[in-house]
């Protein structure tokens, strides 16, 4: 395989944008073409990303579709690949990023080049995070996407936009220095930061503590995790609905990504020793953040905190380092990538026409809008994990995968999944059932084309995946064998030091 | 005879400087070709460095003259090219700022080559007396510089604040000359570091006077009093040119003195240098926040920077030393930025500097607020930009050595700081318009503007091209 397949998937956004940043004319010359841009650069991504899954070898656990080339001097590469758990997020990604510029079509009303740019260079960093087999690579552009990240909040947000454009700004930057020392640590303590060299290298049991808690610091931020997960709801509410459906679908994710892939792949045994750390704020997580949600008059607010839920259980899933765990996880996280945007999409179509988020201001719409509270059942459902969605399929393995290793923390995960039932049927009753608040709210007009081809494909993906998740299991099970593998001989093989 | 070839760059500025200063007094309204001639005579300046004789490079590309109180060596080489280079730049930027603001007098680029000719005789001394007379010709023109607007009472303010606090570090520094040459018995930075050791305390008082001198002159923290009001109130084109141009000459023998006489007794003023970075890192963050006026604002972020240089210092490597070179180097670019974009805030040939002035950019100027959001997010050390590798290699040469306290200071203080550069990106993208500014825009300051923000914007695409030239510098 001779054709940089990883770069191109990478760099065709960022050709995008750059068409739209060169594009000049009248105002709506302009805004024709670069929508026209961004729809075809997203759409041959998302064409590509199958091409990848289709050429993706799913027998082997190595790395495939690498790419090195020389960069900084040589003591850092730019290197890039794939395994069977960072295809499924591309995938993820290049069928998100159209559904957030055709959201966006929809929605921005000014400065709509920009946001395109904005979305497109978005994709290019996420995409990279996934790729990248260097950890100074992997930070460059995990730390790239604050940048078009905060540009969309603060831009494009609501009233409260500046405050929530830095909050998360600052948050997630200030986790993430720590990870740059620990970074710098790795290549002076192993002499490389090449991913697969360090894979097979054993580092030094004192160091892994501490470097595992710089990783951590940025992952927990970005993932986010109790006590650090205020910057998200913030950021939610006031983010576009684009905004928000990148920063629950993907952003997130990167963290998830970044836990199995750095964490436990380096650190086998400061993992070991932190799974009732991650356990505990977890549990606190799922529990407390339900509680809140069952509190929030805003919608938006709400989905954010049940995001802080979900994630709580991908992390569960991780640390409990059986294969059904982290198959759940990686399911939960697709799943969570599918079902949160498609619910901010749902918050976005009412906020579009009506202008607020309370979720006082609704009730009844059942009978204005049938097509849009048929559609915000399945994802309500889905959400709080209905047998049949792929909601279901991530929950259920991660409680199968913690039950095997520590049954206090599996049955208060259970008891966030009644809780994620309450506040979303709460939810779904308040805004689609009961009395029409007002008058305007009957001129409201249900789901049109656009809306409800992009509702479509996600229903179909959350049906799909739930009645048959082989797909993306078949795809990420080698991989997740082979990190179980490592993980089981790295901890025997420090078992058996200690007892000499 | 053939001594003077290696000079031929320091002898030609001299011959220039005399030669345009009776020019410009002798035919009238000679202003803007002076102006022209100096940047051309500063070009040619260039290519004398980049020319030197053969026999230069012949002893591991050092070459010691007169007397041994002269270096010629890649260092100083490339140091020289940096300072000609920006100087050249900061004068093609300014160039629209003083023909409007009443300073276009013939001193005006005279001077400013006059101190660029003490900076480079400073970048290239092997000797106190040689270092000190150059630091002399260099801050004299410097004074001269701040309060060149005279009839504007802050100018006059900046010159004298200046003046008085400068001359009180001068001392300082000359005093500590004295102590060395007293206690080793030698001007020759070669023949100090042979003969300074831990246990002559006198010397280590010298070391720790002439750090201090240095440090007033790279305005690290505690001595770093003067810059913000200095900055602020010299006309724009003066701080442009002193929070670029004077900071080379300043690291540079920074660099030599720690590192050629010094080198032996690293242990006394490691921790010297650790106070300096890291007090500059936190004051340059955390007294930013503050500001409204975006001079200040700068000044108060180059101490900052000048923090994060230093710390490359601490390491007593080679590594350090690179990594302190390509941050001066990518600091300067983004500087030239920064003040690209301030002088470019003019309305009816009014100059702005207030934040508030920028409200709403991105609606009347968006390439200009473009170039702003990349030199802005650069400064605050976000990848992929430029700003992020420089700090990226400081790092690099500090955890080398496992000074970790200070690597996390110094991150944790690049997110404090992060929130001002955010702050001027808050007002640019986020606030409501205001009345556009000119955009009769002089191709100078274009495209100098344009150079920087696409310099620091592709840096990452080939990082050696910088890291390659400066891993060859070696220190002995």
């Amino acid at each position: 395989m001779n054709f940089p397949i990883l770069s191109a998937i990478i760099f065709i956004p960022l050709i995008g944008a750059f068409f739209i940043f060169i594009t000049r004319g009248s105002q709506k010359n302009v805004e024709e073409n670069s929508k026209y841009v961004a729809i075809f650069s997203s759409l041959t991504n998302f064409l590509l990303g199958l091409f990848l899954w289709y050429s993706f070898d799913s027998s082997t656990s190595n790395f495939q579709f690498v790419e090195e080339k020389y960069w900084m001097g040589g003591f850092i590469n730019f290197k890039l690949g794939i395994d069977g758990i960072s295809i499924l997020f591309i995938l993820l990604t290049t069928f998100i990023a159209p559904i957030c510029i055709f959201s966006g079509i929809h929605s921005i009303k000014f400065k709509i080049k920009e946001f395109f740019i904005a979305i497109l260079v978005m994709e290019t960093l996420m995409l990279g995070v996934f790729c990248s087999l260097d950890l100074v690579i992997f930070y460059l552009f995990f730390e790239g996407g604050l940048i078009p990240m905060f540009l969309i909040i603060g831009i494009w947000g609501g009233p409260k936009r500046v405050y929530s454009a830095f909050k998360f700004f600052l948050f997630t930057l200030l986790g993430s220095v720590l990870m740059l020392v620990a970074i710098i640590s790795i290549y002076w303590i192993t002499g490389t930061t090449d991913l697969i060299k360090l894979l097979d290298t054993r580092i030094v049991q004192e160091y892994q503590y501490l470097l595992w808690l710089a990783f951590f610091s940025s992952f927990a931020v970005k993932l986010p995790m109790w006590p650090v997960h205020t910057w998200l709801p913030d950021a939610h509410v006031e983010a576009p609905t684009a905004g928000s459906v990148i920063l629950a679908a993907i952003l997130l994710k990167m963290a998830g990504y970044g836990f199995m892939r750095f964490s436990i792949g380096l650190f086998p045994v400061a993992s070991d020793y932190f799974t009732s750390l991650i356990f505990t704020l977890s549990i606190i997580a799922i529990i407390y953040t339900s509680l809140v949600a069952l509190m929030q008059d805003d919608m938006k607010k709400l989905i954010a905190y049940s995001s802080v839920a979900h994630m709580g259980f991908v992390t569960i899933g991780i640390f409990s380092l059986t294969k059904q765990g982290l198959e759940g996880s990686i399911i939960q996280m697709i799943s969570h990538g599918l079902i949160s945007a498609a619910l901010f999409l749902c918050v976005g179509v009412v906020y579009d026409r009506y202008h607020s988020r309370m979720i006082s201001s609704y009730g009844g719409l059942v009978n204005i809008m049938p097509k849009y509270a048929f559609v915000f059942m399945i994802f309500t459902l889905a959400a709080l994990g209905l047998p049949g969605t792929s909601g279901f399929v991530g929950e259920f393995l991660v409680l199968v995968g913690v039950f095997q290793v520590n049954i206090l923390v599996a049955v208060l995960a259970s008891l966030g999944v009644i809780l994620v039932a309450a506040y979303m049927l709460w939810l779904y009753r308040r805004v689609i059932f009961g009395r029409v608040a007002s008058s305007e709210i009957k001129k409201m007009t249900d789901l049109d084309k656009t809306e409800i081809y992009i509702f479509a494909s996600l229903v179909f993906l959350t049906l799909f995946f739930g009645f048959y998740p082989e797909p993306l299991l078949n795809t990420a099970d080698i991989s997740i064998n082979n990190l179980i593998d490592k993980y089981q001989t790295d901890i025997n093989f420090h078992l058996s030091q200690k007892n000499n | 005879m053939h001594l003077i070839l290696y000079i031929l760059p320091e002898i030609f500025l001299a011959l220039a400087i005399m030669f345009l200063l009776m020019l410009g007094v002798f035919t009238k309204k000679s202003f803007n070709l002076v102006y022209l001639l100096t940047i051309l005579s500063l070009i040619f300046a260039i290519a004398l460095v980049l020319n030197q004789p053969e026999e230069a490079y012949r002893y591991f590309g050092i070459i010691k003259i007169f007397n041994e109180s002269y270096i010629i060596d890649k260092l100083s080489s490339f140091m020289k090219v940096l300072t000609l280079l920006f100087c050249m730049f900061v004068l093609l930027l300014s160039n629209d700022y003083v023909k409007n603001s009443n300073i276009d007098k013939i001193e005006y680029p005279i001077i400013i080559l006059a101190s660029t000719l003490g900076m480079i005789l400073m970048i290239s001394s092997f000797d106190l007396i040689v270092f000190y007379l150059g630091l002399e010709l260099q801050s004299l023109c410097l004074y001269i510089l701040a309060s060149f607007r005279r009839n504007d009472e802050r100018s006059t303010e900046a010159g004298l604040k200046y003046f008085v606090l400068s001359a009180l570090a001068t001392g300082i520094l000359l005093y500590g000359c004295s102590l060395i040459y007293g206690f080793t018995g030698s001007t020759n930075f070669e023949v100090i570091s042979e003969k300074l050791t831990e246990s002559n305390m006198g010397a280590v008082f010298g070391i720790v006077f002439i750090i201090v001198g240095l440090a007033f002159k790279v305005s690290a923290v505690p001595f770093h009093m003067w810059t913000p009001d200095v900055y602020e109130g010299s006309p724009t084109s003066v701080t442009s040119f002193f929070a670029l141009i004077p900071k080379i000459a300043a690291i540079t023998v920074f660099i030599r003195f720690l590192y050629v006489p010094f080198i032996n007794v690293i242990s006394q003023w490691q921790t010297i240098i650790v106070f300096l970075s890291i007090a500059s890192m936190i004051l340059g963050a955390v007294a930013a926040i503050g500001q409204n006026n975006i001079k200040r604002l700068v000044a108060y972020s180059s101490i900052g920077h000048m923090g994060y240089a230093l710390a490359g210092l601490v390491t007593g490597t080679n590594e350090g030393i690179h990594s302190t070179i390509i941050y001066l180097t990518i600091y300067l670019v983004m500087n030239l930025g920064i003040f690209g974009c301030i002088f470019m805030m003019k309305r009816e040939n009014v100059f702005y500097e207030n934040i508030n002035d920028l409200s709403g950019l991105s609606k009347n100027h968006p390439m200009l607020a473009f170039s702003f959001l990349i030199i802005l997010f650069s400064l605050a050390g976000i990848p992929p930009l430029a700003g992020f590798f420089a700090k990226f290699y400081i790092f690099m040469a500090v955890i080398e050595i496992k000074m970790y306290s200070l690597a996390v200071i110094g991150l944790v203080t690049t997110v404090v700081s992060a929130f001002y550069y955010l702050r001027i990106i808050k007002v640019i993208y986020f606030d409501r318009p205001k009345k556009a500014f000119d955009k009769n825009y002089d191709w100078g300051l274009k495209s100098s503007l344009i150079l920087s923000s696409v310099l620091i914007l592709i840096y990452f695409i080939y990082p050696t091209i910088l890291t390659d030239i400066v891993t060859s510098i070696v220190i002995y």
